[in-house]
């Protein structure tokens, strides 16, 4: 297990609510910051506020500078071959339009297809639909099993010559399921379509490495691996990224402007257009940073003891049913509790200071297909503790005693 | 009292298990559906209007204890009433369980006083109100969003 200091990094974690001791069980919703991360963003704006890319003077080369290291940091933290595939956006919603537009688009035709899951988020649906919608291309699901684990055989059949795209989440964010990505991708390749991965509920829980998984495209937000909101990371093949257009017009992406004609900056600054937000990717740096520092491979185990832990306990409670039972999966920990709405749930374990999340988790068609309006939804990370685990346990005790 | 306690009422808790009014009604003059996509929780209210006078009321779909709860309880109470009672109302118990304004003589529907702790919560409270006002007003759903 992780040492239980961890806790002291993270301001937000000491305080009481409704006079109980917090405990934060809303990790897959967003993670709470270290001290390390706020206060990079607090240095920036003291010492080194600038913009960046285009000042001779001292302090835009230093902004420049940290916001470029970081772009390899993560380079690195995913292995990927060049900083040049690391493209900065809002976050892995943003992430995944981009490709959408930019990528997708352009290839459609009508009648094309495009494969998703039963279980993305509704940031790896919409986007999608639009294009399909626009295009009359059509939209395929690859199916699940009850346990929430995808029939990756079914994949195979699914393809046909229309296929044109495949996007798949890494990790489910309301089931915790951890899809056998690498065979899904080596699926989609070996009949020559192109796959994007949605990491968002995956960097911060497992090792993710592009060399090995080998997606065209995959992407992650920041603030769920302990950095802030509104940073996030788009990973795409050089290849790819310099055939597509640009995403947005402006200032940056551009080499040269005239009122005839404008060229084009290379990637990755193709992509990021107007002044990005520095002080989110020089944090999310220091985020990874404190990752490392604790080790990816330590992080999932201790995670995982806790879901083993967790899942153990609440089991023995009559009436729990848990929503996704794969074989393999993150530190999510979804489930209804008989003849209580989780809404219910989500309130009364607030006021014993357990923060968890009551809904549908953005994942609708994942609650259509189990036939239930929404989960209570527990997800652990790095600074929760087997004490939380314990008082996370009483609190659902503690529900259905109030609705006896 | 806690502030939880005060939400989740016996009387709350018992009209969840027991919902009064709850299933279909046969020869209905006006429905409508409430949803709240937020948290998926879905009212519709089915009633019979005679001469500007709601003679029946029952309602169907799934909810927390608090929608479900206020959907039992609206049913109970506005039997008899006119649009313009049922308008009215609506806009004290939106005082009661917001918080704004003190609101009495509001019957039973006092027991959802305690939802104004409770901001996130007041869309559970209001939703079956905004099927039946949209029910009334001929229009087929109302969104708490």
């Amino acid at each position: 297990m992780i040492d239980r200091k961890i806790k002291s990094d993270f301001p937000t974690l000491d305080q009481k609510i409704n006079g109980k001791q917090l405990v934060y069980l809303d990790n897959a919703a967003t993670t709470q910051k270290p001290y390390t991360v706020i206060e990079a963003v607090d240095k920036y704006y003291k010492n080194t506020n600038s913009n960046i890319h285009r000042g001779v003077h001292t302090l835009s080369q230093k902004a420049t500078e940290k916001y470029e290291n970081t772009r390899l940091k993560i380079a690195n933290f995913i292995n990927s071959d060049s900083e040049k595939e690391i493209i900065f956006v809002r976050g892995a919603t943003e992430a995944i339009n981009l490709v959408a537009n930019c990528y997708v688009r352009p290839l459609l035709n009508s009648n094309d297809e495009i494969i998703i899951s039963q279980m993305e988020h509704h940031a790896n649906i919409v986007p999608w639909q639009m294009v399909c919608e626009e295009k009359k291309a059509k939209l395929k699901i690859l199916p699940m099993n009850q346990n929430g684990e995808l029939l990756v055989d079914e994949l195979e059949n699914m393809i046909n010559k229309n296929t044109k795209f495949i996007s798949m989440n890494h990790v489910s964010n309301s089931l915790g399921t951890i899809n056998p990505i690498k065979k899904i991708v080596q699926l989609a390749h070996k009949n020559k379509i192109k796959i994007m991965v949605d990491g968002a509920q995956a960097v911060q829980h497992i090792p993710v490495n592009m060399k090995e998984i080998g997606a065209d495209f995959y992407c992650f937000s920041g603030h769920k691996l302990y950095a802030p909101t509104g940073i996030g990371v788009l990973y795409g093949k050089k290849e790819l990224l310099d055939e597509m257009p640009p995403y947005q017009g402006g200032g940056d992406m551009i080499k040269s402007v005239t009122f005839e004609k404008t060229v084009y900056n290379e990637v990755p600054q193709k992509f990021e257009a107007g002044t990005p937000n520095i002080s989110g990717v020089i944090a999310l740096g220091t985020a990874i940073d404190y990752i490392i520092n604790i080790g990816i491979e330590n992080i999932a185990k201790h995670e995982d003891e806790l879901l083993k832990y967790a899942t153990k306990e609440i089991s023995k409670i009559k009436g729990i049913k848990i929503i996704g039972n794969a074989q393999n999966k993150a530190s999510v920990l979804s489930f209804t509790i008989e003849g209580i709405h989780p809404h219910d749930v989500g309130t009364i374990m607030d006021s014993e200071g357990v923060a968890i999340r009551a809904g549908k988790h953005c994942t609708d068609p994942v609650m259509d297909f189990y036939c239930i309006p929404a989960t209570a939804r527990a997800s652990f990370a790095i600074y929760n503790t087997k004490n939380d685990v314990d008082k996370f346990v009483n609190s659902v005790k503690k529900t259905i005693e109030v609705f006896g | 009292m806690s502030n939880l306690d005060e939400l989740y009422l016996e009387v709350i808790i018992d009209h969840n298990k027991n919902p009064r009014n709850k299933g279909e009604l046969n020869d209905f003059t006006h429905e409508a559906k409430g949803d709240n996509p937020l948290c998926g929780d879905q009212i519709s209210i089915k009633l019979i209007m005679k001469d500007d006078k709601i003679t029946d009321v029952k309602f169907t779909g799934s909810g927390c204890a608090i929608s479900t709860a206020s959907a039992s309880v609206l049913t109970e109470t506005i039997k008899g009433k006119s649009r313009s009672e049922i308008e009215k109302l609506f806009g004290r118990f939106q005082n009661l369980v917001t918080g704004t304004g003190k609101e009495g003589n509001l019957g039973k529907l006092e027991i959802f006083e305690g939802v104004n702790k409770y901001p996130a919560r007041v869309k559970c409270a209001t939703l079956s109100w905004h099927a039946l006002i949209a029910a009334i007003e001929g229009k087929k759903e109302a969104s708490t969003e």
